[in-house]
């Protein structure tokens, strides 16, 4: 069987895949990282959302060898070691941006790219566009875009410049 | 999911080989809508073989062609200073596909191939009169799409750039699937040195294809009066669940007008 070495969560693994393997598989299966959820067949819904190398990507869909020599951050690998949550996660919470929690890894892990995709700040409309690949049937989103807002002067350790603040 | 052997070639020559020493060979770009495709059992390669270390992805600007490479992936093409200021139509069509995830793999070169009837570049890639280069070959626009998911490529043959002559004006507008994010209508407005050139995504039962009345009215007159009082039928167009033809038909009267206004004001 193919092997694929990657790096998860700054930990190194070498791991027996098969070829049809999904990323999301070799995360969910051979590592019990369950953080990272499936919510479709079709690649629309974003709950499986990680970090590639820095960028966000849906784990559903890239294959387990296409990660090969990568660096893959999912949602267990965002608090530090003595359980701060990144801020982010911590706005999530303050905000009350989940509530049956299905969505939220994949949203987390997408706000967070998208923050970091935008230094020169975001308004609220940015905020939405950015989550489009985000599917979430119980928030209204709502609280969701409030919680990136209030998580991007936390990120960029700077107040949001005037235009993005509603 | 059926199985498969998973290969990752340095060059576009084994790829190649690869591909034609095995007819159920298959070439892998980003993936968006091949492993989708795979997951439905709706293919079953032999062999999927990886483009990622071609070294096919890239953009180039020089005199009046900017060449984009075929695993270049549509947030590049989106974000890119050249295209942005020469072919605002393409910048805002890659930035407009599916989502940030789906823009980080996707590719240019991957969705040509396909050629689904409701992509966005094959209209910027018609509308612009632009060449495919694959790994034998050039091919005109005009010449490349061949129906729907049907291209001028053979089995084994491999989409290495695209060579698009940079137009005095463009503008894409798309009319989307809320949910799939892939376009009901798309239309690309191009007036560069090949005339004025109209294209028309995600209604024709055949793919993309040009508007050649509202292509003559616009060659005298570069602006949306021109083509107001132009009726497309609905003939020939598709319908489905998301729009009836007549609506589809509609539609590109509205879009073609948007995209013209944007494009003059350009
Ligand atoms: C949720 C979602 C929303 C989307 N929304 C849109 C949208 O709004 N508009 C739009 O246009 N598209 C949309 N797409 C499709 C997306 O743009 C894909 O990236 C694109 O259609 C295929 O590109 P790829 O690089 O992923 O190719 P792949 O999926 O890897 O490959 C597609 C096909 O092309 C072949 N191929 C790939 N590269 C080459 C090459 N260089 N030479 C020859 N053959 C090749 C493959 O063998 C395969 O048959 C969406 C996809 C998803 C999942
Ligand atoms: S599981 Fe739905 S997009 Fe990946
Ligand atoms: S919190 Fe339930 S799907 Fe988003």
């Amino acid at each position: 069987m193919p092997q694929v070495a990657l790096t998860v969560n700054g930990k190194q693994h070498t791991v027996e895949v098969e070829g049809r393997t999904l990323l999301v598989e070799l995360l969910r299966e051979k590592l019990g990282l369950t953080g990272t959820h499936v919510g479709c067949d079709t690649s629309q819904c974003g709950a499986c959302v990680v970090h590639v190398d820095g960028r966000s990507l849906k784990s559903c869909t890239m294959l387990a060898l296409q990660a090969d020599g990568c660096s893959v951050t999912t949602i267990e690998g965002l608090a530090k070691p003595d359980g701060t949550l990144h801020p982010m996660q911590e706005m999530f919470r303050e905000h009350h941006a989940l509530q049956c929690g299905f969505c939220t890894p994949g949203m987390v892990m997408s706000a967070i790219d998208l923050v970091q995709m935008h230094p020169e700040g975001l308004t609220e409309a940015e905020i939405r566009e950015g989550l489009e690949g985000n599917l979430c049937r119980c928030t209204g989103y709502h609280n969701i875009v409030k919680a990136v807002a209030a998580a991007w002067p936390l990120m960029h350790g700077k107040p949001a410049p005037a235009a993005a603040a509603e | 999911m059926y199985d498969f052997a998973y290969q990752k070639p340095g060059s576009l020559a084994d790829a190649v080989k690869l591909l034609k020493g095995d007819p159920e060979a298959k070439a892998l770009a980003g993936g968006m809508t091949f492993i989708p495709v795979l997951k439905q059992r709706l293919n079953k390669p032999s062999a999927v073989i990886d483009l990622a270390k071609l070294g096919l992805s890239g953009i180039t600007a020089s005199g009046n062609t900017i060449t984009i490479g075929a695993m270049t992936n549509h947030v590049t093409i989106a974000t890119n200073a050249d295209i942005k200021a020469k072919i605002p139509g393409l910048s805002e069509m890659a930035s407009w596909i599916g989502d940030t995830q789906v823009r980080h793999r996707g590719t240019m070169g991957g969705s040509l191939a396909n050629n689904d009837p409701s992509a966005c570049y094959p209209a910027a890639v018609l509308a612009c009169d632009a060449t495919i280069k694959t790994d034998r070959r050039s091919i005109k626009a005009d010449d490349f799409f061949q129906g729907m998911f049907t291209t001028a490529l053979e089995p084994d043959e491999l989409i290495t750039s695209i060579e698009f002559p940079v137009p005095e004006k463009s503008a894409y507008e798309k009319f989307r699937n809320p949910a799939s994010r892939y376009a009901i209508v798309g239309v690309f407005v191009a007036k560069g040195p090949a005339g004025v050139r109209v294209a028309i995504t995600g209604a024709g039962q055949g793919g993309v294809f040009r508007h050649k009345e509202m292509e003559s009215a616009l060659a005298s007159n570069f602006s949306a009066d021109a083509i107001a009082n132009i009726k497309t039928p609905a003939d020939g167009l598709n319908g489905d669940i998301h729009a009836s033809a007549e609506y589809r038909a509609h539609l590109i009267g509205v879009m073609a007008k948007r995209a013209v206004a944007k494009a003059a004001g350009r």
